[in-house]
Order: C-alpha cells, then structure tokens, then sequence
C-alpha cells in the first residue's frame, strides 16, 4: 500500500515537472489528454465566426487544433440559457451570458471558479472590462463582446431621422414594429423612456413600466429574437429595437436600413464566457476560452458578429474590418447615456416574469373566440337533445 | 358510385393538392436561390447544398435521428408485439380494458404534454440522485420508444383477431412448444401488422420534433430540433435545401414502399391461387 | 400444455406494463405533483389559482383549434369521397400524395407559409406588382388558423377515406335501388357510415391545433398567444415549471372533455375513440 502510493506520488511529480518544463519551454501546456473528449458549448445565435462566406469556422479549428470534439448549440435569450443551466437537465462547459445573468449565476453559485493560468490569453483583454461589478474579483469571467442596444429602422418605411425610443410607440407604424422576446430588454426599453432605472427595485415602477408596453401591444407586430434579422433585412417590419452589433450584420444585406441610440438612454452590456460549476470537461473549457482569446481567432469572431471587442490585439489589427466603426466605438461627445444591467433581487424577478406573462397574453381580443364557441357549443347541444330525443321515439315504437 | 368523375371533383382534386404543395414548392425552388434572401430568387445554384454538407451540426443532427429512431422503433416495435400477444390472450375484461386505456392515453394527449410529463419525471428522478445533465440519448430513445409503443400495438392487434386461433393449438398438437408455435405459425401470421407498425414507429421517430424538444439533452439534439433552433435564427436557404432532400427522400421511400407492397400483393395472390 | 402457454403469453404483455406504468402514468403524476406544489415542493393550490388568468387564452385556442378543425374536415370530406370512388391505382397514387407532406417535417412546413405570407413574402410581392395595395396576411388569427388547417389536413383526409372505403358499397346501393335520390343515399347511408373515421379525424387535427407553439410563434404575432406557447414558455425560458405543469395538467382535462363530447357524436356502443 505505502509503495503504491509512494510511486503514485512520484508519478504526479513526474508529471508535474515535466508539465512545468514544456510550459516554461514553450509557454504552452500539453493538452494531449484531452483529445477524443467532447466539449459542450452553448452560446446566442449567431454569435461566432462558422466558416460562411470562406471565414473561419472556429469550431471546427479547434477541433483541428486540440482533438476536442465541440458540441455546439444555441439559446434565444439569458433566460432561455438559465433555464436549461437551472432545471438540471443538461450539462455544459462553457456559456456566454450577459452581465446581469452571470451575476445571478454568481449568487446562485452555479458557476466554477476559472483557472487563469489556463487562459494565458485572458491578459489581451481591456483593462475597463475587467473586475466588472458582476465578477469583482475577476474569478468566474473572460470578456467576450461589449455593445449597447439601439433603434434599427428602414428608412424607406420611416419619415425622418429617429432619435428617441418614442418612434416604438408611434400609431403610424402600427403593425411594422418589432419587440424584444425577452423580458429585461423589452422592460429597459420602456423605462428608459420613463426615465426609471433600469434596475428598480421599486414594483410601482414596473407597474409603470408595463403598462407602457401594454399600450404598445397592439401596435407591435411580434416579440422576436434573432428571428429580427430576416425580418429586417426583407423589409418586414419597419422598426426594432436591437443590439448594435447585429445592425451592421443586417446593414451589409439591406442597405435601406439605419440605426440610432436613443436619446432616453440605452442598455450597456457585456457578454463573458463562463464555466457551469457541473461541467464535466472544465479543464477543455478553459482551453476552449483562452483558444476565444487567441488573436486570429477573436479577429475572425469579431469580424463575424459585429459586436464591439473587449480584446486589445483586435482593436488594434490590421484585419479587423470595424476598426473605429462609429456605431461600435463612438467618440466621447458621440456617446450616449448608458446603464448597465444588474441581477434584481428575487421579489422583483418573480414580479417581472408575472407581468411579462401578462403581457403575452394582452393582445388576445377574444370577442370572436367567445362567439364562435357559445354557437359551437349550443350546437352540439341541440344535437344531442335531437339524437336523444330520436331515441326515445325509437324506443317507443318497438 | 358512378365512375365518371365530373370537372368539379376534378378542379377540387387539384385545388387540395396545390393547397397541399405550394408552400413545399416555394421550399424547393428558394434551396436553389443564389443569394441569401428567402424571398427574393436571384439565380440557379448549388451553393446552399454545398454549404449544407460542409455544416458538422446539421449531419450530426441527422446520425442522432436515425440513431434515436433505430433503437427506439426495434425496441417499441419488440416489446409492443409481445404487448399485444398478450393483450389479445387475456381473458380478464377489465385487465384488458385498462390497459388500452393506457395504451391510448400517449395517442390521445397533447404531445407537449407528453413530453413536459417526461421532462419533468427524468428531471425529478435525476434530482433525487443529485444528478445534473440528465436528458440525453437515453432519456429520448425512453420518450420515443413510449409514444411508438400505442401504434405498434394498435398495428399488430387487428392481425392477430385475423389469424385463425386454432392454428397455434394445431402446431402444439402436432408437438411444438409454445415458443415454437409462436415464432413458426403466429409471427408470419402477423407479420405484415409487426412490419407496418415498425415503419409507423420509425417515422414518428424521425418526425417527433415536440416531444424530442422537451426531452433531448446537449448531445442528443434530433434533426428536427437542429431545424428549431434553425428557424429561431437567421434563416439561410440551406434550410431549405435541407427539406427538400428531406422531400426527395420521402419521396423515394414511399414508392419504394408502394411498389413492394403492390409486388407483395401480387406474389400473396399468386400463391394463394396455386394453393387452391 | 395450455396452461404453460397462457402463462408465457400472459408475462410477454408484463415488459409493457411495467413500461407503461412508469413511462405513461409516472409521468402524469408527476404533472399533477408539480401542479400543486411550489417550488420547494410544498404543497399549493396557487398555480390552479393562477389558471384564471389565462382563461382567456385557453378559449381562444380551443376556438382556433376547433375553427381549424371544422375548416380541416369541410375541406377533407368532398376529397376522401372523391378518392373513395377512384380507380385503385389512382388511390394509391393519391393517398401517398396526401401523406407526402404529412411526413415532412412541420415545422419547415410552417416556415414555408412564413416566407409567403410576410409583409414582403410571394403573395404580398404578387398582389403589389398588379399595382394593388399589400394585406397584412402574417400575424394574424386567420394565418395561424391557416398553419393549423394546412399541417394536419392529411391527417383528416386519411381516417374518413380508410372508413368510406371500407364501408360496405352494397349498402350504398341498396339505398339506391330502394329509390333514394342521390342527396338523400348520400345523407342517411354514406355520411353515417363514415363518423368513426370523422371522430378519429377530429381528434387528431383538433388535439395538435389546441396544444401547438410553433405556428402561433411563426404565424401568430402578438395577438394570438396561445396556450401551447404560455406552457412552452414556462419550461424553456421561464423556469416556473410549477404553473407549466398545472397550465398542461388543466389543457389535458379539458381535451379529455372534448373528445369525451365528440365521442357522444359516434354510436355509443361503436367506440371510435376510446378514452
């Protein structure tokens, strides 16, 4: 036994030593152990470089590169993401949600603490994006887009320069607006346009807040997504609120379209890679996030998602085709009024997803529904009373 | 019924079956758009079929569906004909009863139901053993085998009323075990019930898209699930290049099906005529 | 010997039944335990209390549903007689047309209509190159009820054509012999005989329009959520599984109802459908 575990102990320093010589050697570790495993990743859609249009696919380099097999699925929205992470079903390796999601991740200590010596690369990113009010301390977050949300429109469907979040709620575009399908969004829309925090925790303010975009209900045409992307590049709708970054996305298809930040005020955010704390291949995450990291790689992932960099080498490459791109990076007299999203306390999150529910169901008028049903119904009656009424006749004779 | 068919049954025949294939249609002709739009047609190419094979996700998806559909529609289609052998034996009214109620209930209810029941049991059975990440392939091969199982069963159940009872008692008369007088004289019998009710079950495997939503893990994702979330983004034509091979393949599989099962036909009526 | 083999048959159906019991009823009771319990598992009646507020949008779908339903079968009908009455290679021909497209996927199906109904979609890009103004045909009521109609048509279209064709043609004539106009052979002989296939129908357009997600989403817009969604929603972004599972529990009883009440319209003792 006391052998056993004397060699087990002389094999772990071994292999710790030698580990030590190729890092030092090469500044790089052997990751060797990790190929033929698979590593699950599940990001926003649309939100890296997959080999369209003869860019990179950085999936498939990676798995080039590392022998790791990555399993690559997409989610909606943050809450869609929680959703899966927290009921338990699926398990994870590496996730990008937004600020105010990881901090609710934090506090519910679903994610594992990272190991930086793993992500080398983390050293690139912008000092002003790190230490962020989410992740204090710098244990749980590698940066990978910034951006703000802004006002898309089509300027062949709209009268006029947009400049206030007002256009949302204008009676002309009844039937052509888009809304956010997500609840801290379409809710941010409307209490910048009320002048509220976007992180109040007073309910009367989100009593407010709803029953502004309850009247904007019957002029939106439908909550979206990505889903926004075909519709506003063929022309479907004329206005939706969005992020920055997928306007010049949806800009190179359709040239007709414009974009503003609001006067009122927009929503700052920043998405960060992280780990689940159930994930079962942490060490290839950490490979997975660093291999983000890398310069060529955050180049093709910048140029492919629009989004503004955190990432200092990308800012300042040759190849980066958005480079000072007024949109992304707006000068200091250019930039608007921004806030950033917290995690609300639990009594408010409760109260917002009730009122976002009810805002779903708002728009069903259901006159007709109440008609056509009462007629239904009475109609089957009347045939039952019939039939029953042929069969006692029919009893009756026999 | 008078044979000849007049212009109106005719035009409404038609119009049915351009109501039908229109929109599959539209399907077809923008996988072969040249440009990104799905609604504006600017030129004949190949390039979304191109792009659609060199897409990892989307060929995994489909490994996924057919291997789901195998395992799950050999499982249901094994189990559900011992099922309903035995359904058919019992003499116990209300056994029998009770069970096609079961049996019916998976047809009958909504099949979001159907699948947010079973999310919530795996879910809930994973959570009593701490367990995280417990929807995957077993838990979908579970959910499909159960909702094939009803038509398997309702397949092989009418085959059985069919088949002469007396012919096993015969074969075990004439000496066979019960075993063999089941797989030599029973099995055939109902044969043609066991294999319609295998391609049903397989079918609404590869079909199954809500109950598969609900159940399917991070490495299970189903061809139809990769479609979902295909849908939930930006949509490139390769979608639809990817129905309309779905379409073809359809297609093929079920002239294929007609013409055996016309072949079939023809060589049963032929045997039948030499045996008399 | 009998004995033995009654036996064996009797444990080939016990696989089943255990599989049954903990795959079907299991899981059902796991909708209802979740239905009236909160999250730390107590027991509650506030998400039944909560199912009123959706009143609304429970009526809603089963009107829609039932619309699509009527549509479906009024649409279904006129077909399954013309087949019924084709030659047999013509029957085969036009049964695998009609459940070509039952096979394909519903979801592009759905997509499809999505491309040629938006504002700037096939019908729209027609309607104004004839100098017309366009019509709001996406986002709609009408264009889910058209989602609904064109996905599960086969599915009413295949039941009542299998009953006419089975239906025994003699009585068709006899009728005939007997004197009867056309109209009236057809009133009291041929509809008749084909309700169970028209139970059978109703049920399986009438239970996926009540409980869907996906058209409304891609059809639907803002005014038409339906119930299928607000259960979908709890599961996969909403993560109140507790109100998810009374909402369902609650749509499942009164599905359960309304084929209870369809079945009335079969002959009581023929049991098209069994519930």
């Amino acid at each position: 036994m006391m052998k056993r575990l004397l060699s087990l102990i002389c094999v772990c320093f071994i292999l710790l030593s030698s580990f030590c010589v190729v890092a030092c050697a090469e500044g790089e570790k052997d990751y060797s152990h990790l190929e033929g495993t698979t590593l699950n990743v599940y990001n926003w859609g649309e939100y890296i470089s997959d080999g369209a249009d003869d860019t990179m696919d950085v999936n498939k380099e990676f798995e080039k590169r590392y022998g790791i097999t990555v399993n690559y699925t997409n989610y909606e929205s943050n809450e869609n993401m929680y959703n899966k992470l927290k009921s338990g079903g699926a398990n994870y390796d590496v996730i990008i949600p937004s600020d105010y999601m990881i901090a609710k991740l934090v506090e519910e200590e679903m994610l594992a603490e990272l190991d930086f010596s793993n992500i080398p690369n983390y050293k690139y990113i912008l000092d002003k994006y790190k230490n962020l009010y989410y992740d204090p301390e710098n244990k749980y977050t590698v940066p990978y887009t910034v951006g703000m949300v802004g006002l898309i429109y089509n300027t062949t469907m709209v009268d006029g320069e947009i400049d206030s979040w007002n256009a949302l709620w204008d009676e002309q575009y009844k039937g052509k607006i888009l809304m956010f399908n997500n609840p801290r969004d379409a809710f941010g829309v409307a209490q910048f346009l009320l002048g509220q925090s976007i992180n109040t925790t007073d309910l009367k303010e989100w009593d407010l807040a709803i029953e502004k975009l309850k009247e904007q209900n019957p002029l939106v045409s439908s909550y979206v997504m990505d889903e926004v992307f075909n519709k506003m590049e063929n022309g479907d709708a004329a206005l939706a609120p969005y992020y920055a970054g997928d306007f010049l996305t949806m800009y190179d298809v359709n040239p007709d379209l414009a974009f503003c930040y609001p006067k009122e005020g927009v929503n700052f955010f920043v998405d960060a890679m992280c780990v689940p704390k159930n994930a079962e291949n942490k060490e290839a995450a950490e490979l997975y996030i660093n291999f983000m990291c890398e310069e060529d790689v955050a180049v093709a992932n910048a140029n492919y998602v629009c989004y503004a960099s955190p990432h200092t080498l990308v800012l300042e490459s040759e190849d980066y085709d958005l480079k000072g791109d007024p949109i992304l990076y707006p000068d200091e007299s250019e930039m608007p009024k921004t806030q950033i999203f917290e995690n609300l306390d639990y009594d408010t999150q409760q109260y917002m997803s009730m009122l976002w529910n009810e805002l779903k169901i708002e728009g069903n008028s259901n006159i007709d529904a109440y008609i056509g049903l009462s007629v239904s119904l009475a109609l089957v009656v009347i045939y039952l009373i019939y039939k029953f009424a042929k069969k006692k006749k029919r009893e009756r004779y026999y | 019924m008078t044979k000849k068919t007049s212009i109106g049954s005719k035009l409404y025949t038609a119009l049915v079956f351009i109501f039908l294939y229109a929109p599959i249609a539209v399907l077809i002709i923008f996988s072969f758009n040249s440009g990104k739009s799905t609604s504006v047609f600017e030129g004949f190419s190949l390039y979304w079929y191109k792009e659609l094979f060199n897409d990892a996700a989307t060929l995994t998806a489909f490994k996924n569906s057919m291997i789901v559909a195998v395992v799950s529609s050999v499982i249901s289609t094994v189990m559900g004909t011992a099922a309903a052998t035995a359904i058919f034996g019992y003499k116990n009214k209300l056994l029998k009863s009770s069970i096609m109620t079961v049996t019916n209930i998976p047809m009958m209810n909504p099949e979001i139901v159907t699948g947010i029941s079973m999310m919530l049991l795996f879910v809930f059975v994973g959570s009593l053993f701490g367990q995280t990440g417990t929807l995957g392939f077993a838990t979908l091969i579970i959910a499909h085998t159960t909702f094939e199982l009803p038509y398997v069963i309702l397949n092989v159940l009418p085959k059985l009323r069919q088949t002469d009872p007396h012919l096993a008692e015969a074969a075990q008369d004439l000496g066979c075990t019960p075993f063999q007088a089941f797989f030599k004289v029973v099995l055939p019998a109902i044969m043609p019930g066991i294999i319609s009710g295998l391609m049903m079950a397989f079918t609404l495997s590869v079909d199954d898209f809500i109950i598969s939503y609900f159940v399917s893990g991070t490495d299970s994702q189903t061809l139809p699930i990769r479609i979902f979330s295909m849908t939930k983004r930006r949509v490139t034509p390769d979608m639809y290049a990817l129905s309309t091979l779905i379409f073809l393949a359809i297609l093929v599989l079920l002239i294929v099906s007609n013409v055996v099962s016309a072949h079939g036909d023809k060589k049963l009526s032929k045997k039948g005529g030499a045996k008399k | 010997m009998n004995k033995k083999s009654s036996l064996m048959t009797k444990l080939a159906g016990a696989p089943y039944i255990v599989w049954a019991a903990l795959f079907i009823i299991v899981p059902l009771c796991m909708v209802a335990y979740y239905a009236f319990t909160d999250t730390t598992g107590a027991f509650t009646l506030s998400n039944m209390a909560d199912i009123g507020k959706y009143a609304d949008t429970f009526i809603l779908s089963i009107w829609l549903g039932l619309l699509a339903t009527v549509i479906c079968l009024v649409i279904a009908y006129p077909l399954a007689y013309i087949m019924a009455g084709k030659g047999p290679e013509k029957q085969s021909t036009m049964t695998m047309l009609i459940m070509l497209p039952m096979w394909m996927n519903f979801l592009l199906r759905t997509y499809s209509w999505m491309t040629i109904l938006e504002d700037n979609g096939l019908i729209n890009t027609l309607i104004t190159s004839l100098g017309l103004e366009p019509l709001q045909l996406i986002n709609t009521r009408g264009a889910v009820v058209l989602g609904m109609v064109y996905n599960f048509l086969p599915y009413m279209i295949l039941p009542i054509y299998t009953v006419m064709l089975k239906s025994d043609r003699s009585l068709v004539e006899a009728a005939q012999d007997l004197g009867g106009n056309k109209l009236d052979v057809f009133k009291n002989v041929t509809v008749p005989l084909s309700v169970p296939g028209i139970v059978s129908g109703f049920t399986m357009v009438f239970v996926p329009s009540v409980s869907t997600f996906y058209i409304s989403q891609k059809l639907g817009g803002t005014g038409t959520i339906l119930i299928g969604d607000i259960i979908e929603t709890q599961f996969q972004t909403a993560n109140n599984f507790n109100l998810g599972a009374s909402l369902s529990f609650v749509l499942m009883i009164l599905i359960f109802i309304c084929l209870a009440v369809m079945n009335r319209f079969s002959d009581d003792d023929d049991g098209g459908v069994i519930i």
